[in-house]
């Protein structure tokens, strides 16, 4: 039985490539990849099933994006990575730390890529990855020392950790920031508007600001692309356009579980559905699975309601933690998901979150998981 | 020529070298140099603002060296070193 899908992971010491078949229930493993490098993101390509990205640095060495062209099998690495314009300024010159996010473009464009960075910033490749060009529109923004504030961020660097495009419309586009929230743009990048009313920022003197949150994660629902799923630094909201108004679907969690985490994983083919993975973000923000008990939660009804999906994960003592890149689904029918945690753990299910079983243990700190069809 | 000593952590570029020749005046032509010849080497060593990355080090024979505009003399030897980058 061929291989069906892989799972594309990034981790703090490289990459590695897991292959499953259709059961889902054989994987091979090819790997490591760049060992040693730190892999933030490695994406496939769904346009031509072939290109790969990974967006890598070392502890030492500045970041680069690497770049397949035969789905992984080689690599060579882009001529010229995502890096800001010179600047004459000392005082207000950047410079990419990493590459977190890599997004292919819109299928109407075939060889553009987008890239966001840290500290934030927006790139965009027009030859497949192999060049990088700042985007002014948000790099050079008036507001991007505002919506970017100096010394701010993750305990990674403040981060431009998303970057979403509109199905039905190429300049249409989401920008998710751990710096400033959501931000909109209506003209492919050449400018940008907040996109945060009603979403909280509890870490600063107003709860909730134009601008200044923490989008851990943002999802367009693939089959209905005017809802917008975004899981924040403070709870699970929900954006119906056009309305500019997020509701807070967190606050339908149990108490004693929150509505914190990193990420939110919507159906492709149910747009109620979507799942989160919630850690605990009271008194200290341990970011580990309340109570050492590891669960997804999954609505089924836009937020309404969310039931707890745990069977096969340990049941106590286990302290997972998830990063924002770490859990995503595959196409299949049922749908399978796949997360990450920062012990190195690879976990799936093959059933819609029903049960979980692990795949892989003894990883590096997992940073990223992307499922692609193969 | 410049005689540069490479570190493990840019073998890939080199192909496993550890000592490579380069031309240049001063430190950014020698890296810009070497990076014609060992294409993508330069900006995993120096940023986009010229500025030599946090956890590199340069040394100018046992100098340590900052400021990749600072002149070479015939004979020079720059050293690249990987340091402390954690675990």
């Amino acid at each position: 039985m061929g291989n069906v899908v892989q799972l594309l992971v990034g981790t703090r010491k490289g990459a590695w490539i897991y292959r499953g078949d259709a059961s889902r229930a054989n994987w091979t493993v090819e790997g490591p990849i760049y060992l040693g490098e730190i892999i933030n993101h490695v994406v496939l390509d769904p346009r031509d099933g072939r290109t790969m990205l990974m967006a890598a640095k070392t502890g030492h060495l500045g970041p680069t994006i690497f770049r397949s062209v035969d789905g992984g099998a080689t690599w060579k690495e882009a001529q010229r990575p995502p890096a800001f314009p010179k600047s004459e300024d000392p005082t207000t010159a950047r410079a990419v730390d990493h590459t977190f996010w890599l997004e292919p473009g819109h299928p109407s464009e075939p060889d553009v890529w987008w890239a966001g960075t840290s500290p934030p910033g927006l790139f965009v490749s027009r030859d497949g990855g192999v060049t990088w060009g700042s985007v002014a529109g948000f790099n050079d923004h008036p507001m991007y020392s505002q919506w970017v504030p100096p010394d701010s961020g993750t305990p990674d660097g403040p981060l431009l950790n998303q970057i979403a495009i509109d199905p039905r419309d190429a300049a249409h586009m989401y920008l998710a920031t751990s710096t400033g929230g959501v931000f909109e743009s209506g003209d492919q990048g050449a400018s940008w508007a907040p996109l945060n009313k009603n979403v909280e920022a509890n870490f600063g003197p107003e709860l909730y600001p134009e601008f200044g949150q923490d989008a851990h994660s943002i999802a367009i629902a693939p089959t209905m692309p005017d809802r917008i799923w975004q899981q924040n630094h403070c709870g699970i909201y929900r954006l119906d356009r056009p309305s500019d108004v997020w509701e807070r679907i967190g606050k339908a969690m149990p108490d004693e579980i929150g509505d914190v985490g990193f990420s939110v994983v919507p159906h492709p083919r149910c747009a109620d559905t979507a799942w989160v993975f919630p850690m605990d973000g009271t008194t200290v923000w341990p970011r580990t699975s309340p109570g050492g008990r590891p669960a997804v939660y999954r609505t089924r009804d836009a937020g309404a309601s969310w039931e707890r999906q745990d069977r096969g994960f340990p049941g106590e003592q286990a302290w997972f933690t998830v990063k924002r890149q770490a859990f995503c689904a595959d196409g299949g029918a049922p749908l399978g998901l796949y997360l990450g945690t920062t012990g190195g753990e690879l976990w799936m299910s093959d059933d819609e979150g029903e049960t979980w079983r692990e795949i892989a243990a003894h990883l590096p700190e997992i940073y990223s998981v992307v499922a692609a069809p193969l | 020529m410049t005689r540069v000593l490479i570190p493990s952590q840019l073998y890939s570029y080199t192909g496993g070298e550890s000592a490579v020749e380069a031309e240049g005046a001063t430190i950014d032509k020698v890296l810009h140099d070497l990076d014609r010849r060992y294409p993508g080497i330069r900006f995993r060593v120096v940023d986009e603002q010229d500025r030599v990355r946090r956890h590199m080090r340069l040394f100018v024979g046992r100098e340590p060296a900052t400021d990749v505009r600072a002149r070479l003399r015939e004979g020079d030897e720059l050293l690249i070193f990987g340091a402390l980058s954690g675990g």
